[in-house]
């Protein structure tokens, strides 16, 4: 086998692509399959799968070479559960035909995934799940239930589901991990209006859906342990890119502070300065474990970066609301609507107060992941549970 | 008005394998030697230092030297490294002048810039640890509080630390920035009952002393601005070692203290507060990191660094350690656990060189973020 390539290497293969494939003649949808193909999508992934084996953080020296000649992006922030949660569960348990199926309409974006785990009645508690996947003398796996919360249904192609296949084991080992097909007739998307009066999310109901056993990842009762991987990976995509000062939420507020002088408050000083140096802080830790993870020595840091970024969007639109006075008293638009894209700093101060309230409930809750510090970074005792060795059939619910 | 300037340049925030190796060496000999028995008992005692670790520490590490260039008879290394020794200083609590003769004194003279003289002369017995030096001003005196405290050398300036075991004094006055020995005619030192048992305060007393004029008024206010600047950029490494010893040792006991048939450390209220720590210790890693980085690459923007790292590492380590003494319980509140020190010094920490107040101001001036 020849060594993994070094920058050089990935340079000069760019470089080939942009010569053979110009950004500003080809077809947009062109160039990025060709980008695929020349193992430039994701560098450390497989050669064949988009990739080149390569070491990970070779990909800004791609990115870079990309950006400066002006080439068309996959638009990641659009399939972001596909690249952020599929992928990797996909090239982590696939077959190698699941891989070559799914992953190159995945990255080209030609395929947007959602993500079937939550639950009405299991949010947080997640290995709780009811939705129920039975198998029928074809082979074939019968799916009912009902997922929530889940951005992206009225779009997608495809989702990564988890359901029950044994009610008869704990609730932990009788689920499997499965890919279905959102055009399946049995699969209904209804919106879920939301607190910002936008339905960004949504229900889906699954009532007899068909998935062919060739569209489960991981072995049969294997799903929890197939989900840990997708949901790390969910937490893991923060911190990835370099953050300019003032780049997050932080920014418009001081805008309209120093735009605006008669807004000025003592009371409103005194928390914007506190909250624009947690920011400048946040960013800072953000840059460290950016620099960790270059370094091939990734930190426990980004467990913990949701859990700051979710307080803080949530302070300072506060504050932005409160300091705007009279016009705090205003929201934008209250019209019932189905963005493709959550858009942070590009909307009205109420709007993002409202928004970042669903910052420390996604992706795991505030909560949650204050656990997940304690007990696997601090090494904390869990809390003693009463579910782990009963089956799941027996609970209380 | 525009957003406030990029940095520069992008700080290195990790920590270098010397820098490691640094660390080793210090905490290695802080755990020889100043363990929490010793440094308790020692507090009680006439001789709040044990000269033995100090030299130890200045001479046997060359820790004193880290800041002074090789051919003034110093290190020849940076910020970063003495920020590490700070880090180690602050989770052992340990009695040294470290911050006040190695860092802020040091810093005051070398930035007089004397390739000769008698300030070159000083630094290089500080670098050395043959003598300790502070910088006459109240240890409350943030970076922006300049002003010479006194006309000439008669009068009296209330609260400088580690002036009683301080071999000279930098004095600034309205002449200029003095040098003058403590056991000169003219000086009096009188120890004040501090807070931080292992910092002692000083009440300074100078009736007509003598001393070796260093620099003149405007160099003077220039140096100690700087001296000032590198104290409260590298207390942040202090107060990060604080906090993270709080952490560490709260941590370890909740886990092993059982209450309700359980370990304390595994209800779900205590958990969440000691994640919340963990949180806040990473990210002072970062605050404090890049204030170190940015004073050693002289960047530009190290003002607004410091006052970063300053107006968040405080509340940190003072928010680290209460919760130490709280989740410790009872044993929290005794004079023989070593939780009380760390409060002492995480509170006295949160006044030197100026408040997370004052500091919050200086960033509200450096990025355009006025007062109403």
């Amino acid at each position: 086998m020849s060594p993994a390539p070094d920058a050089a290497e990935v340079r000069r293969r760019t470089r080939e692509l942009l010569a053979a494939h110009p950004p500003a003649t080809t077809d947009r949808t062109d160039f990025l399959k060709a980008r695929f193909d020349a193992g430039l999508a994701w560098v450390h992934y497989p050669v064949g799968l988009g990739g080149l084996d390569a070491p990970r953080s070779l990909q800004q020296a791609v990115d870079s070479e990309l950006a400066a000649a002006d080439a068309p992006d996959n638009d990641p922030r659009r399939i972001g559960i596909g690249l952020g949660m599929a992928a990797p569960t996909v090239l982590g348990f696939g077959t190698d035909e699941q891989k070559r199926r799914f992953l190159r309409p995945l990255w080209v974006g030609e395929e947007v995934w959602c993500q079937l785990f939550s639950e009405p009645g299991a949010g947080s508690d997640l290995a709780a799940l009811a939705t129920r996947a039975v198998r029928d003398e074809g082979g074939d796996w019968i799916v009912d239930g009902q997922k929530v919360w889940t951005s992206s249904a009225h779009l997608a192609r495809w989702a990564i589901l988890i359901a029950r296949t044994d009610p008869d084991l704990p609730k932990h080992r009788g689920i499997s991990y499965f890919i279905c097909d959102m055009t399946d007739p049995g699969v209904e998307v209804r919106p879920l209006r939301q607190i910002t009066g936008e339905a960004e999310f949504n229900e889906v109901f699954l009532t007899g859906v068909r998935i062919p056993d060739s569209h489960r990842l991981g072995p049969v009762g294997e799903g929890w342990k197939v989900a840990q991987t997708t949901l790390m990976n969910e937490r893991v995509s923060i911190g990835g890119s370099r953050i300019p000062r003032e780049g997050g939420m932080i920014g418009p507020v001081a805008r309209t502070w120093r735009e605006r002088p008669e807004l000025r408050t003592p009371d409103t000083h005194q928390r914007l300065l506190t909250l624009w140096v947690e920011a400048e802080v946040a960013r800072l830790t953000g840059e460290r474990l950016r620099q960790q993870l270059v370094a091939g020595q990734p930190g426990p840091e980004g467990s913990g970066m949701k859990l700051a970024f979710a307080r803080l969007n949530q302070e300072i639109s506060g504050l932005e609301v409160e300091l705007l006075g009279d016009e705090g008293l205003l929201y934008g638009d209250w019209t019932m609507g189905r963005p493709e894209l959550v858009d942070f700093t590009g909307r009205d101060a109420g709007y993002r107060y409202l928004r970042s309230k669903g910052n420390s409930i996604e992706g795991g809750t505030s909560e949650v992941l204050l656990n997940i510090v304690a007990e696997r970074v601090l090494g904390l005792p869990s809390e003693p549970r009463n579910d782990k060795d009963v089956a799941w059939k027996d609970l209380s619910r | 008005m525009t957003a406030p300037a990029q940095p520069p340049a992008t700080p290195d925030l990790l920590y270098s394998q010397d820098e490691e190796d640094l660390r080793s060496a210090v905490r290695a000999l802080l755990a020889d030697r100043a363990a929490a028995p010793t440094v308790i008992a020692a507090t009680e005692s006439d001789t709040p230092y044990d000269q033995r670790l100090w030299s130890s520490l200045a001479t046997g590490i060359g820790a004193a030297g880290l800041l002074v260039p090789e051919k003034l008879g110093g290190q020849g290394a940076s910020h970063r490294e003495a920020a590490v020794v700070l880090e180690e200083l602050g989770r052992a609590v340990a009695p040294a002048p470290y911050l006040t003769s190695s860092v802020v004194a040091t810093e005051t003279l070398l930035a007089l810039g004397a390739a000769d003289g008698p300030a070159a002369a000083l630094l290089g017995e500080l670098a050395s640890g043959a003598r300790t030096a502070v910088l006459a001003v109240p240890f409350a005196t943030p970076p922006t509080g300049v002003g010479a405290a006194l006309a000439s050398l008669d009068g009296t300036v209330r609260g400088v630390a580690d002036a009683a075991v301080a071999d000279v004094l930098l004095v600034p006055t309205a002449e200029g920035l003095y040098a003058v020995g403590t056991a000169g005619h003219g000086v009096a030192v009188q120890p004040l009952v501090p807070l931080d048992l292992t910092r002692p305060l000083a009440t300074v007393t100078l009736t007509g002393a003598t001393g070796t004029l260093l620099a003149d008024a405007g160099a003077s206010a220039t140096a100690v601005r700087r001296g000032l600047l590198a104290g409260a950029g590298l207390l942040a490494s202090e107060q990060l070692g604080l906090a993270e010893w709080c952490l560490t040792e709260t941590v370890r006991y909740t886990r092993d203290r059982h209450q309700f048939n359980r370990p304390v450390g595994s209800f779900q209220s205590l958990k969440h507060r000691m994640a919340q720590l963990w949180l806040e210790v990473v990210s002072a890693r970062a605050a404090a990191r890049n204030a170190a980085d940015a004073l050693a690459t002289g960047s530009p923007d190290a003002p607004l660094a410091v006052a970063v790292a300053q107006a968040y590492c405080s509340g940190v380590a003072v928010h680290a350690a209460e919760e130490c003494v709280q989740l410790h319980g009872g044993i929290g509140m005794t004079w023989e656990h070593p939780a009380h020190l760390y409060l002492k010094r995480a509170k006295a920490d949160s006044i030197a060189y100026g408040t997370a107040g004052s500091h919050r101001r200086a960033v509200a001036e450096l990025v355009e973020l006025p007062a109403p």
